[in-house]
Order: C-alpha cells, then sequence, then structure tokens
C-alpha cells in the first residue's frame, strides 16, 4: 500500500559494505514507508542477502561507507540485539539449527525482550503459551514444534514456517526477509505467504528478497527494485518482476555494461 | 601405562610423610586395608607430569590443602522426594544410624565386606592406583550395601564437608536382575581433599544408573574412583558432573567381565580460573558382545584446564563388541587448554568401535540467530552453553538432575 505521506520507516543512503577484503554493497539507496512491500530481485552474488546481513548487524560485514536510519535513528551503531528489540526482523534464508535449546523458551525470551523494549510486561510461562498458541495459526503450524529444539531436524519447510512464527511474535516494524521462498514446495510457499499477508499492516513493511516470481505471485508487492554489482540498478512496479520473469537478467548485463561505458 | 607405583621415583612430597605420621594407628574394620594403603603411599612416589596418566594433571595443589579429616557439613539440597532414602554419608560416622532400610536393601556382614571389598578394583585394574592407596590409608568405614529390589529402587548419598580430608568408601553388590538408581552430591565448603572409592558389582540382569555431581572450589581436591564389574546382560550407567574443583581427577572404570552387557558413560566437567579437571575412563570387554555408549563433554573458560583420557580394551574374546564413544568440548577463552584422547586398543576383528573428539568455541552464526531475535549476546552465549551441558544433566538419575541447575555449576565454576 502506497502512502506518499507515510512515515518513513527505513531510509538506506549510499551503503557501501564488504565482507573480509571484498566489497559487495557498491552503494545502496532505498527509502522504505510504513504499509509498503518491497522486493529485491537480483542475481546470485547481486549483493542481496548482504544488504539483509548488513541491516540485521552480522558481524562479518564490514559497513565501509553510506547511512542507514531506521525511524530517525542511526540503525548502524546498534548492536543485533538492539536492532531486532526496536522492530528490525531478519527472517533467514537459512535458519540455524541450535541443539539442546528448546523452540518455546527461545521463542519465549526472544519476545520478552521485544516487549521489554516496548514497555510492555514481560509474559510468564502461561501467557506466553497462550499467545505462542494463538499465533501458531498465522502459519498452521503444529504446536509439538514448540517442544523440539530450535529448528533441529526441521525440514526447509518447517524452518520458513518458525522463521515467520518468531516474526509474528516479534511484530517487527520492518522485516526483511532473505529468500523466504527458497526449498518450499506449493504448499508451503503457500502457508508462508499466506502468513507474511496477515502480518503486513499500514504501520509496517516487508523487504522481500527473491529470486523467483512466484513469492510475488502470492504476496503483492508495491516496488520491485533489481539489484546487480552491489546497487539497485532499477525501480519499478509489480510489472518488473513479471518482466524480469521474461527477459532474465541479460539486460541488467547490458545497463551495466552501458553504465561502466558513460563512468570511463 | 597406569599410574602404576612402581613408576620410576619422583620427588616424594614432604607433605605426605607428614600426614602418613600423623594419622592414628589403623583401626576398625578396614585397618588392613589402611596399613595397605600406608604402607603402599610410602613406597612410592606421588604420581607427576612423568607418568603418562598424570601428564597433564598437576598435583602440587594437594600439598597445600589441610589433611586433618574433615567435619561434616549440611547439604545446602531441598529435601528428598518421598519415599527415597538420603543418607548423610561423612566418611567418619555410620551413614545408616537410625535408617531403615526400604526392601530389597540390605547392610553387608562383616564377612561378606572381607570377602568382597577390593574385588572391583583388582578386576578394573586399579586397586594400586595412586588415589586409590591414598583413599586406602584414609577410610576408616565402608557403606557397604547389597541391592535385591526387582524394582527401581532409588536411594541419595549426600557429602558436604568443611575444611580437610574426607574418604568415602562405598561397596555395592547387585544382585541378579537388582535395579538400583543412585544419586550422589558432593560438596566441599572448605579446603581440603575429597577421595572417593566406589566398587559395584552387578550380577546377570542386574542394572545400576549412578549419578555423580561434585561441587567444589579452588582450594580443594577431588579424586574419585568409580570401578563396576558387570555380568552378562547387566546394564550400567555412571554420570557425573563435575564443577569448580582446583583439581579433580575421575576414573570410571568398567569391565564386562564376560562381555554382552551394557555400559553407559557420561561426563560433563567445567573448568575456569586456574583449575584443573581430568577424567580417565577406562572400558574392558573381556567376553563377547558388549556395548559402550560414552559421551564426555567439558567446558573450558579463563585459564582453566581439562584434560579427557578415554581406554578401551577390546581383546581377542571380545567379538562382535559395539562401542561408541565421543568427547565435546567448548573453549570459551583462548588461554583455557583442553587436551582429549581416545585410547582404543582393539585386538578382535568383528568388531564397531566409533570415536570422536570435537573442540569449538560458541558458534557465531548460532549466537548472531539468537542475537537477532532480541537476545543479548551474554543471554545468547549463556543459552548455548546450557543447551551444551543439557546433553548430559538430562541423563543423571531424577534427584541428582534437580540438584544440577546449570547457574549452579557456573557459579560454582567460576
Amino acid at each position: 500500500m502506497i502512502r506518499p505521506d507515510a512515515p518513513v520507516l527505513l531510509e538506506i543512503r549510499d551503503l557501501h559494505a564488504r565482507v573480509e577484503d571484498k566489497a559487495i554493497l557498491k552503494g545502496v539507496n532505498l527509502t522504505i514507508r510504513a504499509g509498503e512491500i518491497h522486493a529485491v530481485m537480483g542475481r546470485n552474488g547481486s549483493g542481496k542477502s548482504t544488504l539483509s546481513k548488513v541491516l540485521a548487524g552480522h558481524p562479518a560485514y564490514t559497513v565501509t561507507g553510506g547511512s542507514v536510519t531506521y525511524r530517525g535513528e542511526n540503525l548502524l551503531e546498534l548492536d543485533p540485539e538492539q536492532r531486532a528489540r526496536i522492530g528490525v526482523f531478519l527472517g533467514f534464508q537459512y535458519p540455524v539449527e541450535i541443539p539442546g535449546v528448546s523452540n518455546l523458551e527461545f521463542l519465549r525470551v526472544s519476545t520478552n525482550s521485544r516487549r521489554a523494549e516496548k514497555g510492555e510486561e514481560e509474559l510468564d510461562t502461561f501467557a506466553f503459551e497462550d499467545l505462542v498458541r494463538e499465533r501458531l495459526k498465522v502459519v498452521q503450524m503444529d504446536p509439538a514444534f514448540l517442544d523440539r529444539s530450535v529448528n533441529e531436524g526441521f525440514s526447509g519447510g518447517e524452518k520458513k514456517r518458525n522463521e515467520i512464527l518468531q516474526m509474528a511474535l516479534l511484530e517487527p516494524l520492518v522485516a526483511i526477509l532473505d529468500e523466504t521462498d527458497s526449498g518450499l514446495d506449493i504448499d508451503a510457499l503457500r502457508i508462508v505467504a499466506g502468513g507474511v499477508n496477515q502480518l503486513a499492516n499500514a504501520d509496517n513493511a516487508t523487504l522481500l528478497i527473491t529470486h523467483y516470481q512466484r513469492l510475488l505471485d502470492a504476496i503483492t508487492p508495491d516496488y520491485v527494485h533489481v539489484m546487480a554489482a552491489g546497487r539497485i540498478l532499477r525501480t519499478g512496479g509489480k510489472e518488473l518482476a513479471l518482466e524480469l520473469e521474461q527477459r532474465g537478467y541479460d539486460w541488467v548485463d547490458q545497463e551495466l555494461a552501458a553504465l561502466a561505458a558513460e563512468v570511463a | 601405562m597406569s599410574a602404576s607405583l612402581a613408576a620410576p621415583a619422583a620427588a616424594k612430597g614432604a607433605w605426605l610423610d607428614a600426614w602418613l605420621a600423623d594419622l592414628p594407628a589403623a583401626a576398625g574394620e578396614l585397618a588392613p586395608v589402611q596399613e595397605r594403603g600406608r604402607q603402599a603411599l610410602r613406597q612410592s612416589s606421588i604420581p607427576s607430569a612423568r607418568h603418562e596418566d598424570w601428564r597433564f594433571t598437576d598435583l602440587s595443589l594437594l600439598q597445600a590443602l589441610p589433611l586433618a579429616p574433615a567435619a561434616p557439613e549440611t547439604a545446602g539440597l531441598p529435601a528428598p522426594d518421598a519415599g527415597v532414602l538420603r543418607l548423610v554419608w561423612s566418611g567418619g560416622s555410620d551413614p545408616l544410624a537410625g535408617q531403615t532400610l526400604p526392601a530389597g536393601l540390605q547392610q553387608l556382614s562383616p564377612g561378606e565386606i572381607a570377602q568382597g571389598l577390593g574385588h572391583t578394583l583388582a578386576a578394573a585394574g586399579c586397586q594400586e592406583h595412586w588415589p586409590v592407596e591414598l583413599n586406602h590409608a584414609a577410610a576408616e568405614r565402608v557403606l557397604a550395601l547389597r541391592v535385591t529390589s526387582r524394582s527401581q529402587l532409588s536411594l541419595e548419598l549426600v557429602s558436604a564437608a568443611a575444611e580437610g580430608l574426607q574418604a568415602l568408601r562405598l561397596l555395592l553388590l547387585l544382585e541378579e536382575k537388582a535395579e538400583l538408581d543412585l544419586s550422589q552430591w558432593i560438596e566441599a565448603q572448605a579446603s581440603g581433599l575429597h577421595s572417593l572409592v566406589i566398587e559395584a558389582h552387578l550380577a546377570r540382569g542386574a542394572r545400576l544408573s549412578h549419578g555423580l555431581v561434585a561441587l567444589g572450589q579452588a582450594d580443594a581436591a577431588l579424586m574419585a574412583h568409580l570401578a563396576i564389574e558387570q555380568e552378562p546382560e547387566s546394564r550400567a550407567q555412571l554420570s557425573s558432573v563435575t564443577s569448580g574443583w582446583g583439581l579433580a581427577r575421575l576414573e570410571p572404570r568398567a569391565v564386562q567381565v564376560d562381555g554382552a552387557a551394557h555400559t553407559t558413560l557420561r561426563g560433563l566437567q567445567l573448568v575456569d580460573g586456574q583449575r584443573i579437571a581430568d577424567t580417565h575412563s577406562f572400558v574392558e570387554f573381556k567376553g563377547p558382545e558388549g556395548q559402550l555408549d560414552q559421551l564426555h563433554k567439558a567446558v573450558a573458560a579463563g585459564q582453566g584446564r581439562s584434560v579427557f583420557n578415554g581406554a578401551v580394551r577390546v581383546p581377542r574374546a571380545a567379538q562382535r563388541t559395539n562401542a561408541s564413544q565421543l568427547s565435546r568440548s567448548l573453549l570459551l577463552s583462548d588461554r583455557a587448554r583442553i587436551d582429549t584422547k581416545p585410547e582404543l586398543e582393539i585386538v578382535a576383528d568383528d568388531v564397531k568401535c566409533a570415536h570422536g573428539a570435537t573442540v569449538s568455541s560458541l558458534q557465531t552464526d548460532e549466537l548472531f540467530y539468537l542475537q537477532s531475535r532480541g537476545i543479548g549476546a551474554d543471554q545468547a552465549a549463556g543459552l548455548l552453553q546450557r543447551a551444551f551441558c543439557e546433553e548430559v544433566l538430562r541423563e543423571l538419575p531424577a534427584a541428582a538432575r534437580s540438584w544440577c541447575s546449570l547457574e549452579r555449576l557456573l557459579e560454582s565454576a567460576a
């Protein structure tokens, strides 16, 4: 939902970042307002996943230039846990298995850390169980998953549903979903996309990172961005994703070559 | 290769001579055993880095410890569950005084003790180990019990000591198909040495689950030998959790006398500061179709040092043995040290013997995942550490499990 007067939630300006000695992001600009759904598409290696990890504060990535402002605050100077507490959420492409840590306990501790930041009271075990049982419905998940270790032995689809369950509990204002559709069969994709749609509202925003149009058939984006060589090369509406699906990415190479020629 | 007392002479500690000279004359039911232990200690050297089995484990803390008999203290434990017998065991007084033993549990007669004492230690090849001789020299009593109960019986042994030496000796005979859950608590409340020697004989089809939770402090040492002898079809599980000892040396030793038994070993040791924890385990299959399932875990922080040596002997007679041993260590500081070594001696050719060892620090990806959900770095590290320990804690017998909150372990370790 595009409302030009909606408040800006996330403002990325000329963002540069590297991992080890390799520069990956080379000047990303993106403005996300409340109520909007953005999709970032692009080839492998274009910098999509790096963008998501930099926004979440992964320690392996170093920001070398530019700024990221979240609701007026400098996001880049915050620890990962603080970013999560104030409402930035990263749905992982590969959710991590943590044997021995109970999923229920994990969900409760994380939910309470977000609630504490919002000035809400902590939920005890019983109150939390009520809440989590209600939110399980968002992703049609079996309560039995709560008793298992975090993501341990979950199938690909179960892991992604568990990510959306976490999103449902944390109620972020900006949710960055990194290839949430990868590894999902059609039924699981429908459930996960349905969860994302239920959670999207006028006050929050979603940034979908994906390779495929099929996710965007289920979640309609307001903006589609094409990323290449560490930058956003083109921005358009949902029709841009369809164009990509039909034409592939070869034209991206041509535009990049043209840009390089211009600079030279 | 064992720490036999015939090893090359090392400097004999003056502290040990002084202690031996100060001991009261051997007396009571264990007088012959005391004489033997004292004689052995006089003629031997204190194990040092020159002995292969003590290469990484410095015993110099012992010379600084007060070794007069320790007075018992009250352990900070909740009351036992209804129907569970808890014995307060100090080594000095009779833990059975005033107690009514439940059906299926009896005290052994002096004749039975004389016959049984030392049998399992000899079978497990450790009757001449230095820590065992130290226990021989000092222990005034033996707690000697026969288990005949064929339904699960739960027993708690609780030892907490003030300053000094506490020498505990236990002899258990489990008759055919007898079952016992034994939860044991050892707590140092002041500087001192805690010596423990357990012998357990499991007749055919018997089942023993022993869980030791031992919490010490920087100026206290624990030296424990847990020896079990298993007849076929018996099942034994030895689980131990140690934390906080300036020096802890644990030797779980199991011998399957005719194979065809099941042995499970679980160990967790936490070291921080400049503490040392050392587990030397030994399992021998003297017949075919025996099974071993062993998991040893260590968490080393600060300048702590953790040692694990897991010996498994599979002679020619032990065909179709199925043994697995895994050592997993968590290194939380770049100044902590972990030495871990499997020691498999396999002669039989038709066996499955798996072993593995891992040493790692907390995984960056796991930490980041937890942090990305709003969980602070310290709390995330705590959750991961708890998860690491949980795999051993959850296998303790029920009472020992309830005593063993990770918070308490970590508090003790630091």
